[in-house]
């Protein structure tokens, strides 16, 4: 396992499943995250433990493809289970995912545990599982991968509408006849095929992370669906890659949590700094706002000691225009500060004294905000 | 005392001390925090051991609990921003701190790999600085005070706060405008689900400690719905979890955790399927029965509204009461063929009469039904 | 009056083994604005789930012009109530109200131009034309109301099920889509309302249905929305169910 050292093959068979990866997680985590059904990821590729397990005490290969498989069933059966549970009791969602998640790995653990005492059984092998390691990828996983990701993405183009509309209102759905029932089970079907598939790479306790970080990440970016899935397959896809290659050059780390650090660092700056929904975006806009505002009154005030005087370009003292202020010029300094800002754009002109008026083209100016915002400002 | 006995005193403790906040955690819905926390601990723990660089310190159970009130923290912050749901937000913090905490470990954990009995059996903190060989199995009784600690300090807690706790859980509007801060109900009882996850994590690891947060509370409230039923059915099946689970371990010889874990799954199981009245067998039979049984009872009050009137004989004439019940030709002979088996009916110049044990049937039913809860 | 195109019969609802809805028979008349009422919990919401197929009754069925409802579908509207979706989706308006256009094209078929044509249209109607391309969660409580009113507009259904419409939202509105009720029924539709203000129902409807668990009375207003119906219907159902019956 001591992968320092990368072949151009390796590091080009890892970029590509890790674009793989975040494409599938992107596009189908989008919907997970738009159901309210985020942390499915977390149950699902703990409850796929066991499959792993089972698969290989069954059929004694390490091949992926049969760990997958059994992977998917158990993820499948756990998911069928929950279910069943909170629709037929009073256990709630939320409960009944946690229980599940922890029984399933445990029993995982229990056929792991088994696995160790047979002999030859290697378990490094399965302990990629945990927190991936994306480096053990294979050609043949990544043409897996690649037939996944063609599947979701012609499955998610020829239900476009189906989705969408499943996923804002399912009882519409239902009503003008869209079985939801089959659309839920198509979805979720992808969904569970999805995190099997990104175990490899990122890990069993890390997988919910790719489903649901580049679904956050994007939502803060558009308000159009369309767009936000592929931004979602886009900062999976980047993650992946960019994740891989910073552990690749840390001796025995393993993929998943850097990858994981890597997408989650990209939703939080998302979250901050997206333009209408960023909180930092919108702390800057209200403090530029604010600042124009100021610049506004400055003018405002120039402009109505002008009228006040018949029209005339009559410089005044700091004193004057400062008795005008309104609150969010606090001194004579930012004052100051302001007029000059304002002769920069050829507004006011100051005068011999330090007087300061306001200039035609500052009237100007004035009469086009008049008009813009139709309301009386001063 | 002998190490067999050891494991299963701490075993017992572990699973009454994680049941008994669990009841809470399942009836607030916080049962995917607490899986958040139990992987956050993880962080805390490294954190913690960078600052004091003692294994043995308590301070490193204090941190670790730290860190699961900041993720609670964390979470709740992002949830205010609003742009991004509840479970989202869960779903993007723990990741993230339990990522810091495995690069962290990975960084300045030296050479040793990462063994997987380790991490998921909750040596995983120790195991990178500890030399020792420590037995997945092998508990010392050091976590036995923990644990026993642990455990007095949620029975403490949960007396002392029992009716705000009640009232919070229930109804949060009620308990804030009663003065009782359902914040700091909030916070302080995920505080003390960090610090029972923490002793137990080191114990018997994470996922057990999720198991037994979860899984017998939910068992328990499969069975009732009373709080104080639920504290004590909860851990009541939390030991029986452990000990059947340690049991099955020793048999198999797999790891005893997961095997405690399964249990904790089985039991539900067999508690869902079977559960008289409310289990899943009792529910599919009902749900056939309750058919029948509301159509008997429509049948009966059909003609028990008609009886004597003029237009008896059409409302209840026996070819004619299919058309005024609006069921179809099979069915009402079902129906009507079931009365007169059960002698709640009878038939007199082809009409349908009901009896009077028909009638008190009928009744006595319609009541029960139809009472407000 | 005889023609009713809506039967409901014997419909029971049962929720861990207590009806929320008993026994309901229900005829429905053509071409009129109807009003289910009755107090929380009496089961409004649930007999138009019900009937639609959201919620599967215990004992009873629905039948439309004398079909099932999944024979009908392209009849029926259905406008739920505002707090049921997360307005904070990434969709707009426009989009929200094609999307009553997708039972018409079925599985994978893609909206194109007609559908468009449509949606423009319904978006008209409730005077949405300006915030078609809006972004739904900038939409204010009564915008919201119209984009559904505009989706269900969209199915050009022959009866319409609306829950709670009237819910929260501001004056202009309400008169607003009172309005376009009223020309739905007009041009011979029929509406059927949840609702949940008295006051209103005189005003606003011609036909009453008074629910609390189960049928207290039914028929056009100036008949049955009196005084002496609305005290049993908003008693404790206990006590209507012995009424009703006439066992005591």
């Amino acid at each position: 396992m001591l992968a320092e050292i990368f072949s151009d093959y390796t590091l080009r068979i890892v970029s590509i499943g890790s674009i793989l990866l975040g494409i599938i997680s992107g596009t189908l985590g989008t919907y997970a995250v738009l159901r309210k059904q985020s942390l499915i990821g977390d149950m699902v590729s703990h409850a796929a433990l066991p499959g792993i397990g089972l698969s290989f005490l069954i059929i004694g290969s390490k091949n992926t493809e049969w760990l997958l498989l059994g992977a998917f069933i158990a993820a499948w059966i756990a998911t069928i289970i929950v279910n069943t549970i909170y629709r037929n009791s009073r256990i709630k969602y939320d409960s009944a995912l946690g229980m599940i998640l922890a029984v399933f790995f445990g029993f995982g653990l229990v056929l792991l545990s088994y696995i160790q005492k047979i002999p030859n059984a290697n378990q490094a092998g399965l302990e990629n599982f945990l927190f991936g390691q994306a480096s053990t990828l294979l050609e043949r996983d990544i043409i897996l991968m690649a037939i996944i990701a063609v599947f979701t993405i012609i499955s998610v183009i020829l239900f476009w509408k189906e989705f969408k509309l499943l996923s804002f209102d399912s009882d519409f759905a239902d009503i003008i006849g869209f079985s939801t029932d089959k659309l839920d089970l198509i979805l979720t079907t992808l969904i569970v095929i999805a995190v099997v598939v990104g175990l490899q790479s990122v890990g069993v306790v890390l997988m919910s992370a790719m489903l649901i970080a580049p679904a956050v990440a994007s939502r803060q970016w558009t308000d159009k669906l369309s767009i936000m899935i592929i931004l979602s397959s886009t900062f999976g896809a980047l993650s992946g890659v960019i994740g891989t290659i910073i552990s690749s050059s840390i001796p025995k780390m393993p993929t998943g949590p850097i990858i994981v650090m890597v997408v989650t660092i990209i939703a939080f700056i998302s979250m901050l700094f997206a333009p209408k929904r960023g909180l930092i975006w919108r702390r800057i806009k209200d403090y530029y706002n604010k600042k124009e505002l100021g610049a506004n009154m400055v003018l405002n005030n120039l402009y109505s000691l002008y009228k006040n005087h018949g029209e005339d370009f009559h410089p005044h003292d700091l004193d004057t225009i400062c008795l005008h202020h309104t609150g969010i010029i606090h001194s004579k300094r930012m004052l100051k500060r302001e007029l000059h800002k304002l002769e920069i754009l050829g507004l006011a002109k100051e005068y011999e004294n330090g007087n300061w008026a306001i200039t035609q083209k500052g009237l100007d100016k004035m009469e086009s905000i008049f008009f813009e915002d139709g309301r009386d400002i001063v | 005392m002998s190490p067999q006995l050891e494991i299963q005193l701490i075993a017992i403790l572990v699973a009454t001390s994680c049941a008994l906040p669990g009841v809470f955690l399942i009836l607030r819905q916080m049962a995917m925090m607490a899986d958040a926390i139990s992987h956050t601990i993880l962080l805390g723990i490294v954190l913690a051991f960078f600052i004091t660089k003692d294994l043995s310190s308590p301070f490193l159970i204090i941190g670790a609990a730290l860190m699961g009130t900041i993720t609670v923290f964390l979470v709740e912050t992002i949830n205010k921003t609003k742009l991004v749901n509840e479970d989202a937000a869960i779903g993007l913090i723990f990741p993230f701190l339990f990522s810091l905490g495995i690069i962290l470990i990975t960084l300045y954990a030296g050479n040793i790999h990462l063994d997987v009995d380790a991490v998921l059996l909750g040596e995983l903190a120790f195991a990178p600085f500890n030399r020792l060989v420590i037995n997945g199995v092998d508990i010392g009784p050091k976590s036995l005070y923990t644990m026993l600690g642990v455990l007095i300090l949620n029975i403490l807690y949960i007396s002392l706060f029992f009716k705000e706790l009640k009232l919070s859980t229930f109804d949060t509007g009620l308990a804030a405008a009663l003065g009782f801060s359902p914040v700091f109900i909030h916070y302080s009882l995920m505080t003390l689900v960090s610090i029972t996850a923490v002793s137990a994590f080191d114990a018997v690891g994470a996922i057990l400690v999720l198991a037994f947060m979860v899984g017998p509370p939910a068992t328990a409230y499969l069975i009732t719905d009373n709080l104080t039923k639920m504290l004590i059915l909860s851990p009541l099946f939390g030991i029986i979890s452990a000990l059947s689970g340690y049991w099955i371990a020793m048999y198999f010889d797999v790891t005893i955790a997961g095997a405690m874990a399964t249990m904790v799954g089985i039991i539900f199981a067999l508690i869902f399927i079977f559960l008289p009245d409310r289990g899943l067998i009792a529910n599919i039979r009902r749900r056939k029965e309750q058919k029948y049984e509301f159509a008997l009872i429509s049948l009966l009050m059909h003609l028990i509204n008609h009886e004597n009137s003029p237009i008896e004989r059409e409302e209840a004439g026996i070819n004619t009461i299919k058309n005024h019940l609006s069921w179809d030709k099979e069915f009402t002979q079902e129906i009507i063929d079931k009365t007169l088996d059960k002698n709640y009916v009878y038939i007199k110049d082809e009409i349908l009469k009901i009896t009077d044990k028909g009638r008190e049937f009928a009744l006595s039913n319609y009541s029960y039904i139809v009472e407000q809860d | 009056m005889e023609d009713y195109i809506v039967k409901v019969n014997d419909m029971t609802v049962v929720y861990h083994k207590k009806p929320v809805l008993w026994d309901v028979d229900l005829k429905i008349p053509p071409g009129l604005l109807m009003a289910i009422v009755g107090p929380n919990g009496a089961g409004k919401s649930t007999l138009i789930k019900a009937m639609l197929g959201l919620v599967k009754p215990t004992t009873g069925k629905t039948t439309f012009w004398g079909d099932s409802y999944e024979k009908q579908r392209k009849k029926i509207g259905y406008v739920p109530q505002r707090g049921s979706v997360d307005w904070d989706f990434p969709t707009d308006v426009l989009d929200v109200v094609t999307m009553g256009t997708y039972g018409e094209l079925g599985w994978i078929k893609r909206p194109g131009k007609r559908e468009r044509d449509l949606a423009i249209k319904a978006i008209e109607k409730v005077d949405m034309l300006s915030f078609m391309d809006r972004q739904i969660s900038q939409l204010s409580g009564g915008q919201q109301q119209r984009v559904f009113l505009a989706r269900a507009l969209v199915q050009d259904a022959d009866i319409y099920f609306m829950d709670e419409p009237f819910q929260g939202v501001d004056a202009k509105t309400e008169r607003a889509i009172i309005s376009l009720l009223e020309e739905l029924k007009n041009r011979g539709k029929t509406v059927v309302v949840v609702h949940h203000d008295l006051q209103t129902v005189p005003e606003y409807f011609d036909w009453v249905v008074l629910l609390n668990r189960v049928i207290i009375e039914t028929g056009p207003i100036d008949k049955v929305f009196t005084e002496e119906n609305l005290k049993r219907t908003y008693r404790s159902s206990h006590e209507n169910l012995y009424r009703k019956r006439d066992v005591m």
